[in-house]
């Protein structure tokens, strides 16, 4: 596929965007009915700042709206290419496996044993590394982070399995 | 000479062994920060920040834990102009008009130099900044005892329409992040009536939106996303500092005086009104290039072209504390997270601060001093060793920092939904930055909007409901008003433009 096609225009993404304020803001206003948004017995409501809070979100997103509408020659410009996306996925999918890892309903292995997973995944799949190169780099960030806040800051992070067997809880 | 003595006391509090060790380690770690793409001063500190809960439990541990701090941030914003010089990537926002000159001035072989130039000027701005923070500070915090809920909240005014004034881009957007910021500040338990808000029956979002994980989120994973978009491979220029380029560049420096005097000046009152560092810097270089001698060659790579926007960046973003310790506003993100720092530490800032705990306060101005001395000091012999950071290759730094991240999200409360949490403030700070949405103005929405939210409705409970209670007084009167033309600033600027030049262009 050609890496340089656009996925989304400019302006595509400029009303999606001002599209999902406007909803956040409304949702922002809706949520204030509930709690009043008027002057109440003894002062303010709880809504009353939040109200107008919602308010202004809604405003400056339909200005925001209109302006994209008339953005022009800029609007045609891609908002992110084809290639660029792959490269951003690259990171995100892996990233979003790897704090899955940490902790989940099922089997979670814990922040040390999926941060030498993730670290060594990304020298392997983007940089091309050899695993003599991939295994002492990863084990080794991950000891210093595990004597660092363990240790040193005695600062708990989340663990699995492996550090179960070495006696850490 | 009041100042005088308690800053000498604040010396006494500042020069122990252990805080000079934590200024060593905050100025080191900060340069390292302010080098690796994806961590800056704002996201750094807020990843350290949690490191710091038990150290500031013991007495006089406030005082170790702020330096620690507030020496990354000055070690973060020293390690802005490596990159900038040497790669030609502006690590802060406020870097931006550094490459301008320095980046020339490195391809032609003269990268040690400009470095040193721009360390000196950082050094030299930061200077001023900290004098005018030791004389003026105590006045404003003794002026601002007399503020009610009707004073704070025309401050929290003017902070935030000084962002929709001064912004670049569209100021509708800036007004979106920064309301956005006050509605999730506004998400849990409401403090005056105990209802909850904007929860939906999450029980994750029973106690609110934390500002530190929008930070890591923003900053730092958004950071990251932009960064392999482009497909980043590091080049830059060879980095060789020895103390001959360093004395030799000393010499030619004062020829700049007056730049340096000028920027300082601009950085001083630019970085007192938020988000002031970013124009500030520019303004300065803009000034500069006018007014030099040679100012046809800026751009080519003229010493005098890093001087002008370093030395008014770096004034900027250490006048920025001022507003910060006085009133409790902060002037930057990175001040926001220092504040934030504060609270969680027990320690309420603004005016009363410098009554109740002058030796904190002075402990901190102190450390500023020393600081930044160190600061220097760290930076001009230790270049060589942060530019080899960049050459590690990506696929290296971008996972471990991603894991940083991680690690810092999930150790502000213990939980994991925050670290889920950060990577969706990531993907909206990637969406941010690509449709030029500001981020400064969400972050500090996010840690003032309960403050702005409470003067507000004790303004208006004292009041009963009368909106001219922000203009009952000279005082509060002065500072709406003031707000209130920065507010309707674009606005003014263009009326202003179209009656001058008759069709508006």
């Amino acid at each position: 596929m050609d890496g340089k096609k656009p996925v989304a225009t400019t302006r595509t993404a400029e009303l999606v965007m001002a599209g999902i304020f406007l909803a956040f803001g409304a949702l922002v206003m809706w949520d204030t009915r509930r709690l009043g948004a008027s002057w109440g017995a003894d002062g303010p409501q709880a809504g009353y700042f939040p109200f107008y809070i919602g308010l202004m979100i809604v405003v400056s997103a339909v200005v925001t709206i209109f302006r994209a509408l008339n953005l022009g020659e800029r609007g045609r410009e891609a908002f992110v290419e084809w290639g660029q996306l792959r490269m951003v996925l690259q990171v995100m999918i892996p990233t979003i496996v790897y704090v899955a890892l940490i902790r989940n309903p099922w089997f979670s292995i814990g922040i040390y044993a999926a941060s030498a997973i993730f670290i060594s995944f990304f020298m392997w799949h983007l940089g091309k590394y050899r695993w003599v190169r991939i295994l002492p780099i990863s084990l080794g960030v991950v000891v210093f982070f595990f004597l660092m806040f363990e240790i040193w800051f005695k600062v708990p992070l989340p663990k699995g399995p492996i550090e179960t067997v070495f006696g850490f809880n | 000479m009041e100042e005088i003595r308690s800053l000498m006391g604040g010396f006494a509090v500042a020069m122990t062994w252990v805080n000079l060790a934590l200024m060593l380690a905050g100025v080191s770690l900060g340069v390292l920060i302010g080098v690796l793409p994806g961590l800056g001063g704002a996201n750094g500190v807020a990843i350290l920040l949690p490191l710091t809960f038990s150290m500031a439990q013991s007495p006089g541990g406030a005082t170790s834990a702020i330096i620690l701090l507030s020496c990354i941030y000055w070690g973060a914003l020293f390690g802005g102009a490596i990159t900038s010089i040497l790669f030609n990537i502006p690590g802060e926002p406020w870097s931006v008009a550094t490459t301008f000159d320095g980046y020339p001035l490195a391809q032609k072989g003269r990268a040690g130099a400009a470095l040193t130039a721009a360390f000196t000027s950082s050094f030299v701005g930061a200077l001023v900044a900290v004098i005018l923070i030791t004389f003026i500070s105590p006045i404003i915090a003794k002026f601002a005892l007399r503020f009610g809920p009707p004073e704070f909240f025309s401050v929290y005014l003017l902070t935030f329409s000084a962002f929709v004034g001064m912004a670049k881009g569209s100021p509708f957007k800036t007004i979106t992040a920064m309301m956005t910021g006050f509605a999730l500040a506004a998400v849990g338990i409401d403090t005056v009536t105990g209802q909850l808000r904007l929860t939906f029956d999450i029980v994750e979002l029973l106690a609110g939106f934390d500002f530190l994980i929008a930070v890591i989120g923003l900053f730092g994973i958004g950071e990251i996303l932009l960064t392999i978009e482009e497909g980043l491979e590091f080049r830059g220029a060879k980095a060789k500092l020895n103390l001959r380029v360093v004395l030799d560049t000393w010499k030619e420096l004062p020829r700049y005086w007056k730049t340096s005097i000028r920027s300082s000046a601009v950085g001083c009152m630019m970085g007192i009104v938020p988000g002031g560092a970013t124009p500030a810097s520019f303004m300065a270089y803009g000034l500069a290039k006018k007014m030099s001698r040679d100012g046809e060659e800026f751009g080519t790579g003229k010493v005098e072209g890093v001087v002008a926007p370093e030395t008014a960046a770096h004034a900027a973003g250490t006048a920025a504390l001022l507003p910060m310790l006085t009133l409790g506003v902060p002037g930057s993100p990175t001040a926001a997270v220092l504040l934030g720092g504060l609270l969680i530490w027990g320690l309420q800032p603004g005016p009363l601060l410098f009554v109740e705990k002058p030796d904190f306060v002075w402990g901190l101005i102190a450390s500023m001093y020393l600081g930044n001395i160190v600061g220097l000091i760290v930076v001009l012999t230790c270049v060589p060793l942060f530019a080899s950071i960049l050459r590690v290759p990506f696929s290296i730094i971008a996972p471990v920092i991603l894991v940083i991240c991680a690690i810092g999200a999930y150790t502000v409360h213990n939980s994991i939904f925050d670290v889920w949490l950060m990577i969706v403030f990531g993907i909206l700070g990637y969406i941010f930055k690509k449709l030029d949405y500001p981020m400064a103005p969400l972050v500090l929405a996010l840690v003032l909007g309960d403050r702005a939210e409470d003067s507000f409705r004790q303004a208006m409970l004292g009041s009963q409901g009368d909106i001219r209670v922000f203009f009952s007084n000279p005082l509060v009167g002065t500072i709406t008003g003031l707000a209130l033309l920065l507010l309707f600033w674009p606005l003014l600027s263009k009326a202003i433009a179209i009656a001058r030049g008759g069709n508006g262009r």
